[in-house]
């Protein structure tokens, strides 16, 4: 792998996204300039509104970018796939199959396909199920595997959802505010929990959140993004926190708190939201 | 605490028992004031236990028991219904899924949909030269409409997240179909079933009155032409009774098969 790959992994090159509505064009994002290296986590915040969902759209391949290029370990971004694995906001289970045939879903499409993008052969079913069993295992979910959505809680959703993209081993993981409907101590242990996933699988993640500490306790880079319409990237400020990090110890570490301060400084004084009437 | 469910049961039975009991009493008022013989909740009562004390009698096409006229017109239903439901789910779900076809079907189903499917009956006694598919083809098109249009309201409503999914998982079209649209739309397709069967043994009482033959509808008009207007009166309950079964039976199905929605 090249030097070039690595720092570059996910490269987003002058995108602009404008969408027709019916009151004319709607100008959502522009100038978006922005490098992933291999095993890096970015996290997005910005205010509701920013923009944050339409560029982890663009990076997922489920929208087309109407100016600019994205491009991913060296190859242009043209639509979905699984190797760019996303933890949609609300989880998006399918309510009908239960939590184990959500995640071999994905697990079979990439491992249990002839033409396996990897080039490798394919697996068969022994194996992918044991993929399956793994990746609800990682998440702590072995337990509720037979059960359906809808008979676990709102956390353990987020959770198969996260073992259904990182069960399909993708090159980057895409999450759209993942912890965004939990109460704070769930997403506590659940942000815990992903610290030691990415440890462990060292992926490249891309994450959109509106919450400061998750920002600052997650990742290595935080992009901010400027109020929309038009919005774009304001500031990228990196994190030089040592890993593995503990919630508690850095509670009260200065740097923690310059980095969280950076970024409240940067949403609540100069980008400060106003509300439209 | 035995009597608080004791008046939970009482509260529960009570406003169904004394809504027949209006029902009767008026009937009773009805036909005690008549002059022209309508018959007595009594007397109907006694010729409905004669009548169903024995249901499967048969004295030839014309005069048959309760039990093989109601069989007949549940067979015709079914037969209808079930045509309809093989023609039309899977256009349903061609209509949603794809545009153009919805364009192209939606104003001739608009143009179709209104008219009383007995206007249907002569067209199907041309082709098809018999009562018996006439009447088939009576029940098939009035049913196809509630399933054509609710599986493809269906497929157009199946929520983008899943779709998303789909996308992102790169499910093959197959996959897309089976373990996401067919799932999604099943309540609704379902809803469709439940109208599309509602409406068939709606319509099946009155084409059997044009056909004849044997039905409950043609054992309706049979007595009217006997001037039995008791067993009109129990063909007008046997007819309630069963459509409510359908219906019954159509939503515990459907509930069955209906799971929470994405969103908590």
């Amino acid at each position: 792998m090249n030097l070039n790959l690595t720092s570059k992994y996910l490269e987003i090159q002058g995108v602009a996204q404008t969408f027709k509505t019916a009151k004319g064009d709607f100008p959502a994002l522009r100038d978006i300039d922005l490098t992933v290296a291999k095993g890096e986590f970015v996290a997005l915040i910005g205010h509701s509104g920013c923009g944050k969902s339409t560029l982890l759209n663009l990076i997922a391949g489920l929208t087309t970018p109407t100016q600019g290029n994205l491009i991913c370990a060296n190859r242009e971004i043209s639509g979905p796939g699984p190797e760019r694995a996303v933890v949609f906001q609300n989880h998006s289970l399918l309510p009908w199959l239960t939590c184990f045939e959500n995640v071999y879903l994905g697990v079979e499409r990439v491992f249990g396909n002839t033409g396996r993008v990897d080039g490798k052969s394919k697996e068969n079913v022994t194996q992918l199920k044991a993929r399956t069993d793994a990746a609800l295992d990682m998440v702590g979910l072995s337990h509720a595997a037979q059960k359906r959505p809808g008979e676990i809680s709102g956390g353990m959703k987020q959770r198969v959802g996260i073992a259904r993209a990182l069960a399909m081993e993708p090159q980057v993981l895409l999450m759209d505010e993942p912890f965004g409907a939990l109460d704070a101590l769930t997403r506590a242990k659940l942000q815990d929990e992903l610290l030691a996933i990415v440890a462990n699988t060292h992926s490249t993640v891309v994450m959109v959140t509106h919450d400061v500490d998750e920002a600052v306790l997650l990742s290595d880079k935080i992009v901010m993004m400027t109020n929309g319409p038009a919005a774009t990237i304001g500031e990228v400020l990196q994190v030089n926190l040592p890993r593995p990090r503990s919630r508690v110890n850095l509670a009260d570490d200065p740097r923690y708190l310059g980095y969280r301060k950076a970024v409240i400084d940067f949403l609540y004084t100069r980008q400060a939201h106003v509300e439209k009437a | 605490m035995p009597t608080f469910n004791l008046k939970q049961l009482v509260l529960r039975v009570l406003p169904p028992i004394l809504g027949m009991g209006v029902l009767i009493a008026i009937w009773g008022l009805v036909s005690f004031s008549s002059t022209n013989n309508f018959p007595s909740p009594k007397e109907t009562l006694i010729q409905a236990i004669q009548v169903f004390s024995d249901p499967f009698y048969s004295n030839g096409p014309n005069d048959q028991g309760v039990g093989w006229n109601i069989l007949s017109s549940l067979k015709r239903v079914a037969m209808g219904f079930g045509l309809a439901a093989i023609v039309g789910i899977p256009f349903g779900f061609m209509i949603g899924r794809f545009e153009f076809l919805s364009n192209m079907f939606n104003p001739l189903i608009s143009l179709l949909r209104p008219v009383s499917p007995l206007a249907w009956l002569p067209i199907g006694l041309l082709v098809f030269k018999g009562a018996n598919p006439a009447a088939i083809w009576t029940i098939f098109i009035c049913s196809i409409w509630p399933m054509v249009i609710n599986t493809a309201v269906g497929v157009q409503r199946v929520p983008q997240d899943y779709m998303n999914v789909a996308r992102v998982l790169n499910l093959s079209e197959w996959k897309i179909v089976t373990k996401i649209l067919f799932p999604a739309v099943l309540p609704y397709m379902l809803t469709g079933v439940r109208l599309a069967v509602g409406t068939a043994w709606l319509v099946i009482v009155a084409a059997e009155m044009l056909t004849g033959g044997v039905g409950i509808g043609f054992w309706v008009w049979d007595e009217w032409n006997n001037l039995n207007v008791k067993n009109i009166i129990i063909a007008i309950f046997v007819i309630g009774l069963v459509g409510l079964i359908l219906e019954f039976a159509l939503i515990k199905l459907a509930t069955a098969f209906t799971f929470e929605e994405v969103r908590t």
